[in-house]
């Protein structure tokens, strides 16, 4: 069997999600994935903690979320990225609002690096 | 008989939907994107293909980590538009020509292609941004498509060289069906990006040129790139590049290129190239 992955070889800034990260994550993708129905969507909107509340996420993926800390919720609590973003339509915050938090920086400085930021 | 007449490897990144949806085109930083594809909707209103073959994979609309297919294929009378999060793309629903997919599926597993079949398939951005931008569909969509989903999110992922082979052996099926049907194949994703961790947003321009390079010329030096080579080189999420190798090997070597592009804006390589077999 050829090896797809070096796992000897770690790709600095670089996180793969694999079974370790999903069994980790399997939790907050689950909410996330939620928010593709509008009733629930609507349900977090209307109130965040009561719709926290009828999922069992950690006390640290729960502040992660109140803190819109999308760093956390993906590097610490094994969020994927595709289930993440689903959050974006109820917090108002895009991919590239995600991707400057995960770089470290804020979004202005983010789409300073970016050659044609218009097609956003 | 059935036979692939053209293939089409093309990004299928989310914001064109969205910039499509907000009549966007003309703006400066997208327009790019969207002319691009003009020659190619032109190509294939001349070609008049019966089927689209899309090979793409679900980013969350239909299919979640409890049970996700390492290859799947639709096999529905519809596909409607999924929602991602943010309700669904004011597009028409997609038809199916579920006899053909059936006939897909069969010559497929019995080939030693296990594939999932879904009858209930709702479709988004990786099928839909492609299509969108090579299809007019007001009212109605004037292809039947075949959806096959490859897992390529969540690791353990196919190889390259189990999708080439994927191709290989979508090509026999297609030549088995005795319906005379012109099928062209997308092969959709990539190219260079990441969307995690502090290298969010790597690119990697010459990866991707000679990507496409290769995909016309040399595919077979493409399936020995393992998903490390590929990740190191071109980000986590370029994996999805994998999917063009589907596409690639359900095509001949006899080919025409008629088309060929590649724009970086933001955060992902956008190439597309369209391929047409001679005979």
């Amino acid at each position: 069997m050829a090896a797809q992955r070096d796992k000897s070889r770690t790709i600095p800034g670089t996180t793969i999600f694999d079974g370790v990260e999903s069994r980790k994550g399997y939790r907050i993708n689950k909410f996330a994935m939620s928010f593709t129905k509008p009733k629930n969507r609507e349900a977090f909107t209307a109130d965040e903690e009561a719709y926290m509340d009828s999922w069992s996420l950690s006390e640290q993926e729960r502040q992660f979320l109140r803190d819109r800390d999308y760093r956390g919720l993906i590097e610490e609590c094994g969020g994927n990225i595709y289930m993440i973003m689903k959050l974006g339509t109820c917090t108002g915050h895009g991919l590239y609002h995600v991707g400057a938090q995960l770089r470290g920086q804020t979004f202005k400085e983010f789409m300073a690096t970016r050659t044609a930021s218009g097609a956003r | 008989m059935a036979k692939v007449v053209g293939g089409i490897g093309t990004s299928h990144v989310p914001s064109i939907g969205k910039a499509y949806d907000m009549g966007q085109q003309e703006e400066p930083d997208w327009k790019p994107v969207f002319d691009t594809y003009k020659p190619v909707q032109k190509w294939l209103a001349d070609l008049k293909p019966d089927v689209a073959i899309v090979v793409y994979n679900d980013h969350g609309s239909s299919m979640f980590f409890d049970k996700y297919p390492t290859f799947a294929i639709g096999a529905a009378d519809t596909y409607p538009i999924g929602d991602e999060g943010w309700g669904p793309r004011p597009l028409p629903a997609v038809p199916g020509n579920p006899e053909f997919s059936w006939h897909l599926a069969e010559e497929l597993v019995y080939n030693e292609f296990d594939m999932t079949v879904c009858q209930e398939l709702s479709v988004e951005h990786g099928f839909l941004v492609p299509m969108n931008l090579c299809f007019p569909h007001e009212p109605n969509w004037p292809v039947k498509t075949v959806p096959i989903a490859v897992n390529v999110i969540q690791h353990p992922l196919p190889t390259a060289m189990r999708c080439y082979k994927l191709g290989q052996a979508i090509r026999q099926a297609v030549e088995a069906c005795e319906d005379d049907l012109r099928v062209v194949i997308f092969g959709t994703g990539g190219m260079s990006h990441q969307l995690n961790g502090t290298r969010f947003g790597h690119l990697n321009t010459a990866f991707d040129n000679d990507f496409l390079d290769k995909i016309e010329t040399d595919p077979l030096a493409l399936t020995k790139l393992t998903h490390q080579e590929i990740m190191e080189e071109a980000g986590a999420e370029a994996v999805e590049l994998i999917m063009w190798l589907t596409m690639r090997g359900a095509l001949s070597d006899d080919l025409t290129r008629v088309h060929r592009n590649y724009y970086a804006p933001m955060t992902t390589g956008m190439g597309l190239i369209a391929l047409e077999e001679n005979a």
